[in-house]
């Protein structure tokens, strides 16, 4: 009799949560067409939707998320948000509320999700390694040091999946790429691959999965490991880009985005250059650089692969350049806003969500017509993440 | 034409560019305004590199314990000439030396608002 009681009022909490939840998002939806809106200063993010352009909520208590970045679950209901404070914090998009929410480290910069979708893996500055974590409960599963070949520990940046469940990342301080094979968790195995450069600050994958690159700080180049032949080890391409002439001041570092892969082509933020780079994804050969009114931060390909709009650096983040990618030279120069930190296209690419951190505005546009659709407002808004990011590789 | 221009003279006086010498100049008490623009300037311009609460990023931390022993004209000298080789660029461009000095102040003695 005792024992039904305890199961009895075992149920009731999870059953209380479950209406309680109900009543906050009263008819059954998907998440296909959301998005996710970091707000950094704020530690919360916001939840909208795309159909009707409105926010839905928002979800608070995520710490410090300047450069504030996340990752889906496989099935688009999760987000894993990383913070900088060494936060991961696993927010359900429909409840809209925190379900899980650990400190892994004191300072990070980003994460991935296995192809399967169980293991989460945080890239950490300090200490300098990459944890995996159960994306069910977050309990830990996993730590890898990144010590480099100078015996020190390095910062972690370019943290994405790999086939077979593996991620790659990058060390900034000591210029290697790592691969992880996570199949046995007590003893993940690395393959290294040392002295690709000085101080790598980024690095992504392309679409397919194939290509994963490293862009260099202290030098002019990017480095390329094919994954299909990693083997052959990492190679140079557009060694010398800045054709020896000085560079500008960085006052804000690119990103490398997978999302700049276009047809045959791929761009690129040149660093410290007002100019997007065009490569050939067969030759790895140079075909154009782009002038841009600024320092390009992110590249992004419009899903349609016709344009790449393309956010600035201080002092130039109140534009946004958009490229002709059947042409390769610029088709516009847009003002939408203060302080542009980011931007993310609807799965389709008829929409583009900009936020505008210095108006605490994300701002939406119609790509075509290049119209406002819509501006709504969010606290010191950053990142924009389309939960369709839960079915690519590299995001 | 006219419309136009005086459009563009109003964004260069909000962007700051138009703003008289004599509030740039060393020595000089700024004014409440610019040092709003300049906090704003540190926590998220300088922070996308040493974090929001300047706990670091892939500069290092900009933390009083981190600054208290070194030498604070040293911190503004990197401050407006950034550290070559490295990321951290020179600001010399954006800001007067008083600027920088106030940046570094407000660092070393942990006042960041
Ligand atoms: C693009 C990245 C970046 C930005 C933006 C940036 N910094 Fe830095 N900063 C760095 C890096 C990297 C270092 C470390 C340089 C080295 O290795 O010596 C550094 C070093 C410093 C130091 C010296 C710290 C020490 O312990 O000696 C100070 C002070 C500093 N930065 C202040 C600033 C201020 C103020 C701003 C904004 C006006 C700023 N930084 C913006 C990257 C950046």
């Amino acid at each position: 009799m005792k024992r039904r009681t305890a199961i009895g009022l075992g149920v009731a909490a999870p059953l209380l949560a479950s209406r309680r939840a109900r009543a906050a998002c009263p008819e059954l939806r998907g998440t296909g067409d959301l998005v996710v809106v970091v707000e950094r200063a704020r530690g919360s993010v916001l939840i909208a939707e795309t159909t009707g352009r409105t926010v839905l909520g928002r979800v608070e208590g995520l710490g410090d998320l300047s450069h504030g970045s996340l990752v889906f679950s496989r099935d688009a209901r999760f987000a894993f948000v990383f913070g900088r404070d060494g936060g991961l914090s696993k927010v359900d998009l429909l409840e809209r509320r925190l379900v899980g929410r650990i400190l892994q480290a004191g300072n990070a910069i980003g994460g991935a999700i296995s192809q399967d979708g169980r293991l989460v893996a945080v890239a950490n500055y300090e200490p300098g390694g990459v944890r995996l974590f159960d994306s069910a409960t977050l309990g830990p599963l996993a730590e890898v040091a990144a010590v480099g070949s100078d015996g020190k520990r390095s910062k972690v940046v370019g943290l994405v999946d790999t086939a077979e469940g593996g991620f790659a990342f990058t060390l900034y301080d000591s210029g290697e790429i790592w691969l992880l094979d996570p199949s046995d968790l007590s003893a993940p195995r690395i393959t290294r691959f040392a002295g690709i450069g000085s101080l790598p600050y980024d690095a992504n994958v392309t679409p397919d999965g194939r290509f994963y690159l490293a862009g260099l700080f202290g030098e002019d180049g990017i480095v390329l490991l094919d994954l299909w032949h990693v083997e052959a080890g990492p190679r140079r391409i557009l060694d010398g880009y800045g054709r020896g002439e000085a560079p500008l001041p960085v006052y804000k570092m690119p990103h490398l985005e997978g999302r700049g892969a276009a047809g045959e082509h791929l761009l690129l933020p040149a660093v410290g250059r007002h100019e997007v780079l065009v490569v050939d994804k067969r030759s790895w050969q140079e075909v154009a650089r782009i002038p841009t009114p600024g320092q390009p931060v992110f590249v992004v390909v419009r899903p349609d692969g016709r344009e790449a709009w393309v956010s600035l650096a201080h002092p130039h983040n109140g534009k946004v350049a958009i490229l002709d990618l059947e042409r390769l030279e610029p088709a516009g120069t847009l003002s939408p806003g203060r302080a542009i930190l980011h931007l993310e296209f609807t799965p389709r690419g008829e929409q583009v969500w900009l936020s505008a951190r210095d108006d605490d505005r994300v701002v939406v546009l119609d790509t075509r017509r290049r119209e406002v659709l819509a501006s709504l407002p969010a606290d010191k808004p950053s990142g924009i993440f389309s939960t369709a990011r839960a079915h690519r590789i590299g995001s | 034409m006219p419309e136009r221009a005086a459009a563009a003279l109003l964004f260069l006086l909000l962007a700051g560019i138009g703003r008289p010498e004599v509030e740039r100049g060393a020595g000089v008490e700024l004014a409440p305004a610019r040092k709003g623009e300049l906090v704003h300037l540190l926590r998220h311009d300088c922070g996308s590199c040493h974090g929001l609460t300047m706990k670091g990023g892939l500069g290092p931390p900009l933390l009083p314990e981190t600054l208290r022993d070194k030498d604070p004209e040293g911190l503004v000298v990197t401050v407006l000439y950034g550290r070559p080789g490295t990321p951290m660029p020179p600001w010399k461009h954006e800001l007067a030396e008083a600027e920088a000095r106030f940046l570094v102040e407000l660092l070393v003695e942990g006042r960041v608002p």
